[in-house]
């Protein structure tokens, strides 16, 4: 039999994910193949520090999205919303480490994306995960601001998953570029 | 249940015709819709009109080059013309194309009132519109408005370190970057609906193994869109920070690659092939069961090629670079992937050949056009095989050869299967019969014009005619055939002009269809011509793979035998 027509929401996530995956794995591999291949420096040992408190910050965040679609599920709003702006607390922890790292590398380090392939290459794909954390954080902020105004129920639930998917995706990215840019290549 | 017919809801009347309506509020309507027939139609006269203004820029070229020594055109111009000329008839005409039969014919093949996302898909259908005006728009902004005329000059595939910003100045590369990245972001929009669609909204009793095979070659379709058109738009991302923020993906200066770019297009490059000809594959495999009154033969073995091919196409894509010099592995293993393709490709043939063997044909112009779609697709496969062999690539890579087969394929065989699935669905769409004696006048002309053309482009090809020039010293051996290839384009242009000038004049004087004209067997025909708002009253229930053949033959159902 065919999917439920409920599940759509889902199956389409699913191929909005499959798209995205594909443009980030070109990032990737265009990353790897320049690793080590710049022609001046600086190089990724000089001046990359593993970021793991905000990256602990970001995959925390999927567990407390977690529990928010759990409790929306079993109709506890006001549950839902706090997890829903710890959510956002620790997306906007991640993204201002982001920001002050590559303020450290411009400004104290001389990187910039036209320095070196290096630049080019990390800021391009750093630079990528963090515009789909910014388009995830807009997304997150809207609903946490309609459920302030008592707009998202039970009922919604279902949407509340799928919207949250991609929220899932955009760390489990993460743990990607993460172990490629400061674990295998620096 | 187990000797009850198959429930289908009753008929019900056709709306009217919008010609009583205000202009502006029948606009309006068409503007706002979120419809999956309105905008297959939309993407479909859409394509249609770039088809037409990529066939103008191919006509112009083939004026320009049917003499020896020939100054119709600059050769700036004329690298600005086989630019857009490529571009346009992909992303603009071609994929637009299959995404309005894809639209307009899914849902209602499987039953469904609607695609999954409605929205999504007008999304989706202005984003690709936008990214057509755009890249139209470099004409009179590729060098500010202030500029003379211009137009991207890179090539359809835009190798670097042409397109960096040293040797293309101006924003007219820019804008062929920004519109195929804002029509990348329909056409995936376009898939993921078309996925969901499939996955979620078919009908009671459509099983996978019993839709029909143009559902079937879709997904793949859809599947191929999604995993392609990222690498695509990755590429077109590195080349805009390249061309913008300083970067250096492409730049061999600062150790930059510019083979890495012809990897990361043709990953794209060579699955849109497949995005392109599986659509077509689908409508030869509805139209060809239908008048040879079989049932496709191998039903099961045609959705495991489907499913190879998409796979297969996914690692052949180095086949286009093998003149750019590469390992010997890498070499052997894109001739070997390229040649395994031809496997599921050669077991298509068959089986549409297996399905018209013993067929009572009935050859209406849809028919013909699916005939010489076999014919002209089976020639295109064997130059593709020769292509596919490194050595002789080497010899006759990026030379009129390999124009020659990739528009055999493209003209051959696409274009073919998209003509013949105008004749077949016309009637459904529009309520009227297209013109059979004027078809045949556009059939007969337009295969006469395309053998000319592309039958006697090999030639020069094989002589060392190299493509992308603007013109040839006389005394080649080129001549005549450059003449005979400019003269079949006459004969096409005309054969092109019949079919718009019919399905216009069958709009209105078109003899009336009725629901099923063809006696077909997949669902969109019990529905009425033009098919309601909500296509079917009730959500039909089905039992086998020709649904409408139970229904008209109570007494020898197809269920009884699955």
């Amino acid at each position: 039999m065919p999917l439920s027509a409920n599940l759509r929401g889902k199956v389409g996530m699913w191929c909005l994910i499959i798209a995205e995956s594909a443009i980030f794995s070109i990032f990737i591999v265009a990353y790897l193949y320049y690793a080590g291949k710049s022609l001046s420096g600086p190089t990724p040992a000089q001046v990359l520090d593993v970021p793991y408190f905000t990256s602990i910050c970001l995959f925390s965040s999927s567990l407390t999205i977690l529990l928010a679609e759990k409790a929306l599920h079993h109709g506890k709003v006001k549950r839902f919303g706090f997890f829903w702006f710890l959510t956002i607390a620790l997306g906007v922890i991640f993204l201002v480490g982001t920001g002050r790292e590559w303020y450290r590398l411009i400004y104290q380090d001389g990187l910039t994306i036209s320095t070196n392939l290096f630049g080019t290459t990390f800021y391009s794909l750093v630079g990528l995960h963090a515009f789909h954390v910014t388009v995830g954080l807009i997304g997150l902020t809207i609903i946490w601001l309609l459920t302030l105004f008592g707009a998202v129920k039970q009922e919604h639930s279902e949407r509340i998953s799928v919207f949250a998917m991609y929220w899932h995706f955009v760390d489990a990215i993460w743990v990607v570029v993460l172990s490629v840019v400061y674990f295998i290549t620096r | 249940m187990a000797d009850a017919q198959p429930i289908l809801p009753p008929l019900v009347i056709s709306p009217e015709r919008e010609s009583s309506r205000p202009l502006v509020q029948v606009l309006h309507d068409w503007i706002i819709t979120v419809d999956h027939k309105r905008l297959g139609l939309m993407y479909f006269s859409y394509g249609i009109l770039f088809l037409v203004i990529g066939g103008v820029e191919a006509s112009i070229m083939r004026a320009q080059l049917a003499v020896a020594n020939n100054h119709l055109v600059s050769p700036e111009v004329f690298n600005r013309l086989f630019t857009m000329h490529g571009t346009t008839m992909i992303f603009f005409a071609a994929m637009p194309i299959v995404f309005g039969f894809a639209n307009y014919l899914v849902p209602l093949m499987i039953g469904a009132r609607d695609m999954a996302f409605p929205r999504l898909n007008a999304w989706g259908f202005w984003m690709s519109a936008l990214g057509g005006i755009i890249l139209y728009f470099s004409f009179i902004g590729g060098f500010g408005l202030y500029g003379a005329g211009s137009a991207p000059d890179v090539g359809w595939f835009a190798y670097a370190p042409l397109t960096s910003p040293a040797f293309s100045v101006g924003h007219s590369t820019d804008y062929w970057i920004v519109g195929i990245l804002v029509s990348g972001f329909g056409s995936i929009a376009t898939a993921l609906n078309v996925m969901t669609t499939i996955l979620c909204l078919r009908c009671p009793g459509m099983k996978l193994n019993r839709m029909p095979l143009f559902v079937w070659m879709n997904t793949v379709m859809a599947a191929l869109v999604l995993v392609a058109i990222g690498p695509l738009t990755a590429a077109q991302l590195m080349l805009l920070i390249d061309r913008y923020l300083g970067g250096h993906f492409f730049d061999t200066q600062a150790g930059g690659s510019a083979v890495i770019w012809m990897h990361f297009f043709w990953i794209f490059g060579h699955p849109e092939v497949y995005i392109l000809v599986l659509p077509a594959f689908a409508i030869v495999s509805e139209v060809i069961p239908v008048f040879s009154r079989k049932p496709i033969f191998g039903y099961s073995i045609m959705v495991a090629a489907t499913v190879s091919i998409g796979f297969i196409s996914l690692g052949v894509w180095a086949h286009h670079m093998f003149t750019v010099g590469m390992t010997s592995y890498a070499n052997a293993f894109f001739v070997a992937s390229t040649a395994a393709i031809a496997v599921p490709t050669g077991i298509k043939i068959f089986n549409w050949v297996g399905t018209m063997w013993g067929g009572k044909i009935i050859y209406k112009v849809a028919m013909l056009f699916c005939v010489a779609f076999l014919c002209q697709f089976l020639i295109a496969g064997l130059t593709g095989i020769m292509l596919a062999s490194a050595p002789f690539d080497w010899q006759l890579g990026n030379s009129y050869f390999v124009v020659a087969h990739f528009h055999y394929v493209i003209l051959g065989g696409i274009v073919m299967a998209v003509f013949a699935g105008t004749y077949y669905w016309y009637p459904k769409v529009v309520g009227r019969m297209m013109n059979e004696t004027l078809g045949k006048w556009h059939f007969w002309l337009f295969v006469i014009g395309f053998h000319l053309t592309f039958d006697f482009m090999h030639v020069p090809g094989l002589l060392g005619m190299p493509r992308r020039i603007y013109t040839y010293e006389a005394s080649r051996g080129w001549e005549v055939w450059n003449l005979i290839v400019s003269i079949g384009v006459i004969f096409q242009a005309v054969g092109v002009l019949l079919w718009v000038a019919n399905v216009i004049w069958s709009y209105y004087k078109g003899e009336i269809a009725g629901n099923d004209p063809w006696d077909a067997w997949t669902l969109e025909w019990h529905t009425t011509s033009p098919p309601p708002e909500y296509n079917y009253a009730e959500i039909p229930v089905i039992r086998s793979r020709r649904p409408l053949w139970d229904l008209k033959h109570p007494e020898d159902p197809d269920w009884k035998y699955e």
